[in-house]
């Protein structure tokens, strides 16, 4: 017990922000059909920026707790920024090539936006551990446990259950899963495809920016963050099935604990064990957990 | 083109960089030496981009090469830089024969993720083991090429012949197999594999020796380059290393061999320059230089290229494109 508390509780918190993020890259995939290299960029712009605004808000006099309204503004600020900015100005140029092509279109628009956050912030890292010692530690069955950790668990959650209730039991969210299922059917019936490819992306933005913001007090915020982001959230989707939401959740716990099986039981293994987790269940289950097999057109 | 015109053609290529390569000072020898030597690993890729098959993975196969040149004077006491390239190539090939039976199951974006997935097994397994220098790498012990010593007054322009001579052959060889019955079989998977089932061929098996090719390939590439640079590191095996040969591949197209040297070259050059004059911007140029080929010339730099001979109808698409895992 001594030691399956500490790999459960690392697993989940790891699976946690891992969840925001894949639950964006998902998203995308859905109803975009693009799998987006170019979320991890997003992830650490998110990072950037909430250094920025938190040391803005301190710099301001603000009360310590408004960081995470400072943290979440700055991902609402990236998302809306970025969003249509990268879909309509760019991606849309693309749209109806290969699913590899757009993965290279979105490769090449990581790397720009690798330089794009150097050039803006430097590339010296930023710290900002002030939002995780607001919540200090909690003590539970004899074990001290982060509280940050805790509330980022609650946060992934709350932003699964949204998406999930947005997407299944609201009419927009209806209209979106129409759009995934059949948009040219969808168009025909008077939606604007346009403006839910728009929001999907720009809502796939936001997830990785939240990500990369409430990341950001836990880690150093520093170039070369995006890059292993982007391949852990490739695992996660690519485990859990593209385009499914249970499927990102699931895939996250897995990751989250294969990692930490990793780091407790075998650390050598730290680095690849999430590649082999993917590698086995491709291998096993080519189309992810939760999905399931399509039809072929001839 | 016939495949006695083509090695013509490959015979007075070599010829002529071999004796440019005279003339050029030692800076632009190890430039061109090292993109012929990663334009050999692209090579692998486009031949697999024909076959239908899209790799985020060539970096497995460059490490294979790279580690096995490192290793091997070491272990087998080789010190032949042929023998190691040799050496390099065949092992990434075994590897990739082994890998092969088990890639060619899928398609589209799942092949290139399980590629991913299986570099960054090895990116791990390298980075980890302390036999093999962690993530810092092995050095290499200087070759000897054909018995000859190299030293620092030679050891340049030698390198700098081998790489030429083995990427020329290696041209030529692709461009002879792409115009065979098997590289046409290929470029039809490459546009529909189930049509191609449905006319009596195997395109797994197809799709598996474009693998595999891809492999060696990679393999060759990997064990020049590391003599080149005497060093070997993990780093080579990372999905970055992958991601900018695939860069390579698309600006190249699949189309012409020389087309992907030629895009190699000019990665070089524009790296080199880059990083001198534009450290902290050249990713940038990078990617919107990629953006403005895919959008301009889907095909690569192949396409400027003008048609020669009797002109080739590829075979249509029946199907945009394939979606969700296995073929």
């Amino acid at each position: 017990m001594q030691i399956v508390f500490p790999i459960v509780i690392d697993a989940v918190a790891y699976a946690s922000w891992l969840f925001i993020v894949s639950l964006g890259m998902t998203l995308v995939f859905g109803v975009l059909k693009i799998l987006n290299m170019a979320h991890g960029s997003v992830y650490a712009i998110g990072a950037y920026a909430a250094a920025t605004a938190v040391a803005l808000a301190a710099a301001l006099g603000l009360p310590p707790a408004f960081s995470l309204v400072a943290m979440l503004l700055s991902a609402v600020a990236v998302a809306v920024t970025l969003g249509p900015l990268l879909e309509r100005g760019l991606l849309a140029r693309y749209y109806g090539r290969d699913e590899v092509v757009l993965l290279l279109v979105t490769y090449a628009l990581f790397l720009m936006l690798e330089d794009v956050t150097k050039l803006i912030w430097g590339v010296n890292p930023y710290y900002v551990s002030e939002p995780a010692q607001l919540f200090g530690n909690v003590l539970f069955a004899g074990m001290r446990i982060g509280g940050y950790d805790l509330f980022l668990m609650v946060l992934a959650a709350v932003c699964g259950l949204i998406t999930w209730y947005v997407l299944n039991r609201t009419t927009s969210g209806k209209i979106v899963l129409a759009v995934i299922h059949n948009p040219e059917m969808s168009a025909s019936m008077g939606v604007n495809i346009q403006r839910v490819y728009v929001v999907a992306f720009t809502v796939g933005v936001f997830l990785a920016a939240l990500g990369g913001a409430f990341t950001a007090p836990m880690i150093s915020v520093q170039p070369g963050l995006s890059v292993s982001v982007i391949i852990i959230s490739f695992a996660v989707v690519i485990i859990g099935g593209l385009g499914s939401i249970q499927g990102a959740a699931v895939g996250a716990l897995v990751v989250g604990v294969a990692r930490s099986l990793a780091v407790h039981l075998l650390p050598e293994i730290e680095l690849f064990s999430i590649y082999l987790v993917m590698a086995a269940v491709l291998i096993f289950r080519p189309e992810g957990l939760f999905q399931s097999v399509k039809s072929r057109l001839i | 083109m016939s495949a006695t015109k083509s090695f013509q053609m490959a015979v007075v290529a070599a010829v002529v960089l071999l004796l440019a390569g005279l003339l050029a000072p030692t800076w632009l020898q190890f430039l061109v030496t090292m993109s012929a030597s990663n334009g050999l690993a692209v090579l692998g890729i486009v031949v697999l981009m024909r076959g239908g098959g899209a790799t985020f993975g060539q970096g497995m196969f460059f490490a294979l090469g790279a580690y096995a040149a490192a290793l091997a004077p070491t272990l087998l006491g080789v010190q032949d830089a042929v023998l190691r390239i040799l050496l390099g190539t065949l092992v990434a090939g075994l590897i990739g024969a082994i890998c092969a039976p088990l890639l060619v199951r899928y398609r589209g974006i799942f092949f290139a993720m399980l590629t991913l997935a299986l570099s960054m097994v090895m990116f791990g397994l390298l980075s980890k083991s302390s036999a093999l220098g962690g993530s810092d790498g092995i050095n290499i012990v200087k070759p000897t090429v054909l018995g000859m010593a190299l030293h620092s007054g030679n050891a340049e322009y030698v390198l700098y012949c081998l790489t030429v001579i083995v990427s020329v052959a290696a041209g030529w060889l692709v461009s002879v197999y792409w115009n065979s019955a098997a590289g046409l079989m290929a470029l039809a998977v490459r546009g529909n594999p189930l049509r191609v089932e449905y006319l009596g061929a195997s395109a797994r098996r197809s799709l598996g020796t474009s693998f595999v090719i891809c492999a060696l390939l990679g393999g060759a590439s990997g064990s020049i380059t590391a003599q080149a640079l005497g060093h070997v590191e993990p780093n080579f095996a990372n999905w970055t290393t992958s991601g900018e040969l695939v860069f390579v591949a698309v600006l190249a197209g699949y189309r012409r061999v020389p087309a992907v040297f030629a895009a190699s070259l000019l990665l070089e050059i524009v790296r080199s320059f880059s990083n001198l004059y534009f450290p902290n911007t050249w990713q940038l140029a990078l990617g919107t230089f990629m953006l403005l080929v895919i959008m301009f010339r889907p095909e690569g730099l192949g396409s400027l290229w003008p048609a020669s001979g009797r002109r080739k109808v590829e075979p249509a698409l029946a199907v945009p494109s394939v979606t969700g895992g296995q073929s």
